[in-house]
């Protein structure tokens, strides 16, 4: 394998993806990830110098929406599928120290 | 301290927009209303919503941006800014890294050694964040998106500047200009312009910039200029001490005066920007950047000029008034309505700027009826009111925005003028007070002007000065 | 002939016609799923009291002589990564378990406007990560040639609930292929549109630079009469686009006379069943035969399409997926300390192994000192790999070749290698990345007894031609059904779903 993920890389991606792996799942996503970055190298063979970039396959710019208020007070619904909630605001641990 | 240190000082200023709706959505952006009340799918990050961006939200970035003598990058796009962070709903900003719609732009200011010109790198367009209210009785935060998805300009400077009062007046000017455009109220306190410091010291003469820190949380001029001084001397006394300045985000408490970082092992500050695949690119056209400077407003140095030719007012009262946008436009309305601009410029100069300074406000918080105005200034015009009872009235047009003619009436203020009635006010001083009346026939002419304070007193200010003045000279001389 | 054999637009003609009650319909439908629930799972949620007063609604209108669409009163489901109003929307996924979207997916709506009955959400594999349904939280889908094997993924639970008569026609979304594979497994039709063609708006994104809702039906003519129904400009999805031939039922032509049609050679070497190039190569035949002109060329760049994909769709994905974080809807974890530790404990244990690792894959590729390497480059070559599909368009008005390597696997067979799995998507993920069109059309079985599919592929906004070219050759043979899905009998008592 040439792709060797560290066990600080897999660390610093769970921090970053906000994920939690037990042992076991470390080793396993060390494992994939050095598989699959492996396989991803083939690309490595492809000469792209000058070519650009594409994001969007469809070739079409200036979708505006006009500056007009369409939305009324929708509160239940968007808090219908809270967790936690409190005076119709969503509850999270405090966010300050 | 030894050595000399120079101060290098760069912003990010963020300003929210004038626009009725948010970036990304319909829902409005006006302030208050209660918790998530002015939120939808798109703007609380529900699964399978989808952002679809606001025109005019272009049209002012591009504003602000040609304003600023700024080039048009006319192919821009939106990058996704990834962080975990509950204001955060999609836990994604939408913001502009790679391609962002102005750069290279610059301001002039006035410093102490005369003008200068403070770089702007770069102006892109985002999106606010929501609110985060702290709970302390459950010891918990609750989020509010009432805030999320309203729009944003960021203006990040070049490190240009040298000193707080440099930093002063580049926002000072921004500000204006920004507010002339009519893009943003510009309000530190509300929010609605908030400025993050980059800061590094170096010793005097040194080519390289230190490392700098960024300082986030200052929400009023003061605290800048506080924020400023208080890390200048914290990064010299490190450097003094032999230690390193660390390259970090510090959190500016302006009661303690003093900031703290802000870092955690959670906080990699590892964005992994990428262009949002759900929006389009934004293509500015020749026609489009015409036509927004074609509907350029009326900018202060234009405003300044037209102030002493049209309205002859003095240069001295053009630049008072054109200081403040909000304050140009309450000038304005009531000339229009009363005509008079100097007299309206002298209401707005003295008696409106001495209250703002008591009150502690800026130019900004005005917020009487240009209507209001006019009508006290055709009180006095027409002698329904003498001046000194216009002040008081001026104060209740002020604090309340009272209508004049209702204050005047229901107050009982109008002035008196019948004869009669203020003869015996008179009378009766000039026999309360014969050593005055001694005094002025002998020649102490101070004494006359007593008696007409007296006169004056005794009808509550109400009294028509000029009658009062004519009938003590008339009957002292009997 | 059966209720249930009907296609969609002949069920819809008799229940317009007043031959067939809409309620009548529903009810067979709903039996159906009664009687074939247990054995294959095609379905996270039933709603048989909402298909019902959707039914009787639908019928009242009939009744009253208004106006309704093709599709009025015949019974379909939805993949369970759109969301329908008042109904949980789940993709499968132990996160989003209890989440009740307060709002209709713009494609569903317009079904729905039309008088569609909505049976219920189908099974998928976790947020269509994957080529089996067997990721799903909530269960594997069997596939009803054969429970053994899988149905393919990720809407296998839609295409198998269409193989098995448990519903008219289903929608089903592809970013790679999740709706050609599935089709291909289970011997039924599904088109993957243009990108553009169908709102994305209310469908919950993976890879939203690739991902397109699209019809599994039957047959072709089911499809294209979908699809018709689907697609419309919505300004409330920006990718969206306008267009204004919209009209794919025009195409179903039994003619293919002077219809250039590409087979690349690419699509036929190793690692392609022997079967599976048999019958896509007779299938070919049989459109030469009707004046078809066909040939082989060299497309290019197959190889790097996957590496390029993957790359791609799980950057996009890291990012989508990271709303699901316990704090607005879903799942949030019991017993955590701090902020961090409640986003870190509920996505742990809200998510599967498949969806972490794409997130772990995705944040990897994007974060700094990648970006370039990884992102950048395989955006490169998704631009190589359009302006290959290009040139050969203008060549050829289709592109042919096999759906899927080879037929459906056994359980389990290929959830233990995962790149095995990814290679699987070999034929089908060059068109999400270049946009195009693309359908699968069954074309006979194996020597197992297992559906083969035939993939054709057309260049941008040319659906008719695929369209065409497909009908044309379902019309040279018969629908095959499974064994299983004929009209089961009714089980007595009720039973629930999950």
């Amino acid at each position: 394998m040439a792709n060797v993920i560290t066990d600080e890389t897999i660390e610093y991606v769970g921090i970053l993806a906000k994920l939690e792996l037990s042992r076991e799942e470390k080793e396993a996503a060390k494992q994939d990830m050095g598989r699959m970055l492996d396989y991803i190298d083939k690309l490595n063979e492809l000469d792209t110098s000058g070519v650009e970039p594409m994001s969007h396959v469809i070739l079409a710019d200036n979708v505006f929406r006009e500056d007009v208020v369409v939305n009324g007070d929708a509160r239940e619904g968007m808090l219908k599928n809270a967790p936690k909630q409190k005076d119709g605001a969503f509850m999270v641990p405090k966010t300050v120290e | 301290m030894g050595k000399q240190y120079e101060t290098v000082i760069g912003l990010e200023v963020h300003v929210e927009l004038a626009t009725k709706t948010k970036i990304f959505c319909g829902c409005s952006t006006e302030f208050g209303g209660a918790p998530n009340t002015h939120a939808c799918p798109v703007c609380t990050g529900m699964p399978g919503a989808l952002p679809v961006l606001n025109r005019q939200v272009v049209e002012y970035a591009l504003a602000v941006g040609l304003a600023t003598n700024c080039a048009v990058n006319q192919y821009c796009k939106f990058d996704r800014k990834n962080y975990f962070y509950p204001d955060n709903p999609q836990n994604y900003q939408i913001s502009q890294l790679y391609l962002p719609i102005c750069h290279d732009g610059w301001i002039e200011i006035e410093t102490a050694a005369g003008k200068k010109k403070v770089g702007i790198h770069e102006i892109h367009m985002e999106e606010d964040a929501g609110k985060l209210i702290h709970d302390e009785w459950e010891d918990c935060s609750l989020v509010d998106y009432n805030r999320s998805g309203v729009p944003l300009i960021e203006i990040v400077s070049e490190p240009d500047m040298r000193s707080a009062g440099e930093v002063i007046a580049y926002l000072e000017k921004l500000r204006l200009i920004i507010q002339y455009l009519g893009a943003s109220d510009c309000r530190l306190q509300e929010g609605s312009m908030r400025a993050d410091v980059n800061l590094s010291v170096r010793e005097a003469g040194a080519k390289e910039f230190g490392t700098r820190t960024e300082m986030k949380n200052l929400n009023s001029f003061k605290a800048i200029s506080r924020a400023i001084e208080g890390e200048r001397i914290r990064q010299i006394e490190r450097i003094e001490e032999g230690r390193k300045v660390i390259q970090e985000t510090r959190r500016w408490d302006d009661n303690k005066e003093a900031s703290y970082a802000m870092r955690s092992k959670e906080d990699a500050q590892d964005y992994r920007y990428f262009p949002d695949p759900d929006l389009m690119p934004v293509v500015i056209s020749d026609e489009w950047i015409a036509r927004v400077k074609a509907r350029q407003p009326e900018l202060r140095t234009e405003k300044l000029a037209r102030y002493q030719s049209e309205y002859r007012l003095p240069q001295y009262d053009a630049e008072i008034l054109t200081a403040s946008k909000h304050l140009a436009d309450i000038f304005e309305e009531t000339v229009a309505l009363c005509g008079r601009p100097k007299e309206v410029s002298n209401w707005l100069m003295t008696d409106a700027m001495r209250l703002l300074k008591e009150h502690g406000q800026e130019p900004e918080e005005l917020g009487f009826a240009p209507q209001n105005l006019a009508k006290l200034v055709e009180l006095v015009e027409q002698n329904v009111i003498n001046r000194t009872v216009a002040r008081g009235v001026f104060e209740a047009v002020f604090t309340e925005n009272v209508d004049p003619l209702q204050y005047v009436e229901e107050k009982g203020l109008k002035v008196v003028s019948d004869e009669g009635q203020l003869r015996q006010v008179v009378e009766g001083i000039l026999r309360e007070n014969p050593q005055s009346v001694a005094d002025y026939k002998a020649g102490k002419q101070k004494a006359m002007g007593f008696i007409v304070g007296q006169a004056m007193r005794a009808m509550k200010g109400k009294a028509d000065p000029a009658l009062v003045n004519a009938l003590v000279k008339e009957m002292l001389l009997l | 002939m059966d209720i249930l054999e009907m296609s969609a637009v002949e069920l819809g003609r008799k229940i317009k016609a007043r031959e067939i009650g809409a309620l009548e319909a529903a009810e067979a439908a709903l039996a159906q799923i009664r009687a074939l629930e247990p054995v294959l799972n095609c379905y996270v949620a039933v709603d048989e009291e909402g298909a019902r007063r959707q039914a009787a609604e639908v019928q009242k209108k009939i009744d009253g002589g208004m106006q309704c669409g093709p599709l009025a009163g015949v019974p379909m489901a939805v993949k369970d990564n759109m969301c329908l109003e008042g109904m949980p929307a789940t993709c499968s996924s132990k996160i989003l378990e209890n989440f009740v979207p307060p709002y209709t997916a713009e494609a569903v709506k317009k079904l729905v406007e039309g008088g569609a009955v909505v049976l219920g959400k189908t099974n998928m594999d976790e947020f269509a990560m994957g080529s089996t349904t067997e990721t799903s939280a909530f269960g594997v889908t069997k596939n009803p040639w054969d429970p053994e094997r899988v149905p393919g993924g990720s809407s296998g639970g839609s295409c198998a609930a269409v193989a098995a008569n448990e519903c008219f026609y289903a929608l089903g979304s592809d970013t790679g292929g999740s709706i050609r594979q599935p089709s291909s497994f289970c011997g039924v039709a599904g088109i993957k549109p243009t990108y553009g063609t169908v709102s994305r708006y209310g469908l919950i994104a993976y890879g939203s630079s690739l991902d397109q809702i699209g019809p599994i039906a039957r047959s072709v003519g089911d499809c294209a009469a979908v699809l018709e129904e689907i697609a419309f400009h919505d300004a409330k999805d920006s990718t969206s686009v306008r267009r204004r031939d919209c009209d794919f039922t025009s195409a179903l032509v039994d003619d293919v006379k002077g219809m250039r049609i590409g087979i690349p050679q690419d699509y036929l070497g190793e690692g392609l069943d022997d079967e599976v190039r048999s019958a896509v190569l007779a299938a070919a035949k049989a459109l030469e035969e009707k004046g078809a002109v066909v040939e082989e060329f060299g497309l290019s760049l197959v190889e790097y399409a996957i590496p390029a994909y993957y790359v791609i769709a799980s950057a996009e994905a890291s990012s989508n997926l990271s709303r699901f974080d316990g704090v607005k809807y879903g799942y949030r974890a019991k017993g955590y300390e701090g902020l961090h530790g409640m986003y870190k404990k509920s996505r742990s244990e809200g998510f599967g192994e498949e969806v972490k690792r794409r997130i772990m894959l995705g944040s990897f590729v994007l974060s700094s000192g990648y970006y370039d390497a990884y992102y950048l480059k395989a955006l490169r070559t998704k631009a190589l790999v359009k302006q290959a599909f290009d040139k050969a368009f203008a060549g050829y008005d289709v592109i042919l070749g096999p759906a899927a390597p080879s037929t459906a696997p056994r359980l389990g067979e290929l959830l233990s290698d995962p790149l095995k799995m990814y290679l699987g998507d070999i034929y089908t993920i060059a068109a999400n990345l270049a946009g195009l069109p693309a359908m699968s059309v069954p074309c006979g079985r194996d020597s197992k007894g297992l559906p083969i599919g035939l993939q054709l592929i057309g260049d941008c906004f040319k659906e008719k031609n695929i369209i065409r070219a497909g009908y044309a050759y379902e019309c040279t043979r018969n629908y095959e059904m499974p064994g299983l899905a004929k009209r089961q009998a009714a089980e007595p008592g009720r039973w629930e779903v999950r």
